[in-house]
């Protein structure tokens, strides 16, 4: 295997759907067992980056290589050393949960035995046993996303992409899925991921690159990106004026933020729950009744806000269909 | 984690192979999808019903009984209609983005419309015997002898499997389930109706008539007719085989071409 210095390589890639221009010169260097998340709001480029580097578009401009492959002319290399899950759970839905692995194996040209090896071992991994004979149509949400992914972890893939692998997913599947991937980490695997979250980016990737219409904006570790952005703050309120006053005087700080209107402050946090308890614990002692608590952490509208100097592009579902259209053409 | 490599093998062997794991993937919609099955058998016996008894008594058949004629009408409407659900299949795969995730794999992709126009041949071959089966019922009086019989399946599988790889076409040009649905009834309705099928041509038209005697699948129905119930052959056989196979491979080069081009060329 023609061995470079990163997993993934991509330099300068250009896309443009008719007069639509998606990318416009991005640049990405991943090393190898590492997980990166690129994060943007919709229409940003993430997909279509996604499906460049999964040989499923090839760029007007640019080149990309997938552990010294290039992608559009050794496609067929590069496509059995990378998994892909897609936005859509793209699991065959009159096939049971464990027919589908078995296929993928098989599609991926594993020998018979290692399909039938590796399959049980996802459905264990998974946790998809009890429904392995079900078919994947009535699997839930959550379900349906995991034997996704299992299906494209069949052929250990060193390098993976995950399109926004928590979209539509309620709180505790998401939470599953989170641990799901970052179990994969520690196994050396190389993951590129896609989520409009910063919440989602900080929690599994260890690098965020941050596009914005097509380009790359800034990149760095959740850390760095959320001191750009601002700290997290907490908010207190309070039941008297008097209450205020002495809570102003205990806290003391340069980012102290005071509402008179609201008998209320804020402070930047960056020490968490420790912190919190710890001033809580002043309240207390100093007979400082406190009426309510908030914690408000930077998201990628504050990173956007600071990066672009305006808001993270909220697009209607209209526009979010159509983005997803031009992806496919 | 432990890599899982490929097993060494040759390309035609894997080829083979994906050919037969997304037929086999195929398949099993024939069995296991209720509202597809009941609706390919239910549809033309329904058909059959209302034209043997509702409509027949007042078409006139020159030399052979209504049932007798319309029964090769029918089975080609059937296979007609049968071989629309790669179309659906198609559009359905795309959508759901199972046909992204055959592109991302080191396969041979364009196997995915050879799983679904493979599974509308073994699907409208199973639907044309309960045809026949049915038709006896309601007085169909066949006088084939075991040899027409296979001329019928064979001329009947060509004609099915090229209107099959016909409506890949439509599967990979269309972007939703229910517009691909339209396409392909829009693309049947007219040519199985607009034929021999159900009446004589005789009775239409003069530019109808024009159109419903040279078109091909009136030479099929006419084939299959002339073969089942005795009516001349004349030179319909040949049209309909040649036909058939004129669009079974113009039908095949097109849809792999736009299923490759489509999916990753630009």
């Amino acid at each position: 295997m023609a061995k470079s210095k990163y997993a993934i390589q991509a330099t300068n890639i250009h896309k443009s759907f008719g007069k639509l221009e998606v990318l416009k010169g991005l640049d990405l260097k991943i090393h190898r067992g590492t997980i990166v998340a690129l994060l943007g709001p919709n229409g940003a480029g993430k997909t279509t980056m996604v499906r460049i580097l999964s040989t499923l578009l090839r760029p007007d401009k640019g080149a990309v290589s997938i552990e010294g492959y290039d992608v559009v002319k050794d496609a067929h290399s590069v496509r059995s050393i990378i998994g892909l899950t897609g936005q859509y759970a793209a699991v065959d839905e009159y096939l049971t949960g464990r027919e589908n692995l078995r296929m993928m194996g098989r599609l991926y040209h594993l020998s018979k035995e290692d399909t039938l090896r590796r399959s049980e071992e996802l459905l264990e991994q998974f946790d998809i046993v009890g429904a392995a004979d079900r078919y994947a149509k009535t699997y839930s949400g959550g379900m349906r996303r995991r034997l996704d992914l299992a299906a494209s972890l069949i052929a250990t893939p060193p390098i993976i992409f995950l399109d926004e692998p928590t979209t539509g997913l309620d709180p505790r599947s998401r939470l599953a899925m989170w641990d799901i991937i970052q179990n994969l980490v520690t196994q050396g695997t190389t993951i590129l991921l896609t989520t409009q979250h910063l919440e989602e980016a900080d929690r599994l990737a260890e690098y965020i690159v941050v596009i914005d219409e097509g380009k790359v904006i800034a990149g760095g570790t959740a850390d760095e990106l959320k001191s750009k952005a601002g700290r997290e703050r907490v908010q207190f309120t309070f039941e008297r004026d008097s209450d205020l006053k002495k809570a102003e005087k205990i806290i003391d700080g340069k980012t102290l933020e005071v509402d008179k209107k609201l008998k209320g402050l804020s402070v930047s946090n960056d020490k968490g729950v420790a912190r919190v308890r710890q001033l809580l614990e002043k309240f207390e002692n100093e007979k400082v009744r406190v009426t309510g608590m908030s914690l408000s952490k930077p998201t990628l509208d504050d990173v956007f806000m600071k990066l672009t100097g305006r808001k993270a592009t909220h697009k209607d579902s209209h526009d979010e269909s159509s983005d997803k259209k031009e992806a496919q053409l | 984690m432990k890599r899982v490599k490929p097993e060494p093998r040759s390309k035609i062997y894997w080829a083979l192979s994906d050919f037969a794991v997304l037929t086999k993937r195929s398949m099993v919609y024939i069995v296991r999808n209720m509202d597809q099955a009941l609706s390919t058998v239910f549809m033309p016996i329904m058909f059959l019903m209302l034209f043997r008894y509702v409509f027949g008594g007042a078409i006139e058949t020159p030399g052979v009984s209504y049932v007798d004629f319309l029964f090769a009408g029918i089975l080609v409407q059937t296979a007609a209609f049968g071989a629309t659900y790669t179309a659906i299949g198609v559009t359905t795969d795309i959508r759901r983005g199972i046909v992204d995730r055959f592109k991302s794999l080191p396969m041979v992709s364009s196997a995915v419309l050879v799983g679904h126009t493979v599974t509308d041949l073994v699907r409208n071959t199973i639907s044309a015997v309960i045809m026949v089966l049915v038709g006896l019922l309601v007085g169909f009086r066949p006088e084939a002898n075991a040899f027409e019989w296979l001329l019928v399946l064979g001329i009947l599988m060509v004609f099915t499997f090229a209107i099959s790889w016909l409506s890949a076409i439509m599967g990979l040009l269309s972007k939703t389930v229910e517009g691909v649905q339209w396409m392909t009834f829009v693309f049947v309705f007219p040519v199985t109706f607009i034929s021999s099928a159900f009446v004589p041509t005789a009775s239409m038209p003069s530019a109808l008539r024009a159109f419903a005697e040279n078109q091909p699948v009136t030479h099929v129905i006419e084939a299959i007719r002339s073969l089942t119930v005795g009516t001349p052959m004349g030179s319909h056989g040949w049209l309909a085989l040649a036909w058939s196979l004129a669009i079974l491979i113009v039908s095949y080069l097109a849809a792999v071409y736009i299923f490759k081009r489509k999916t990753t060329a630009n």
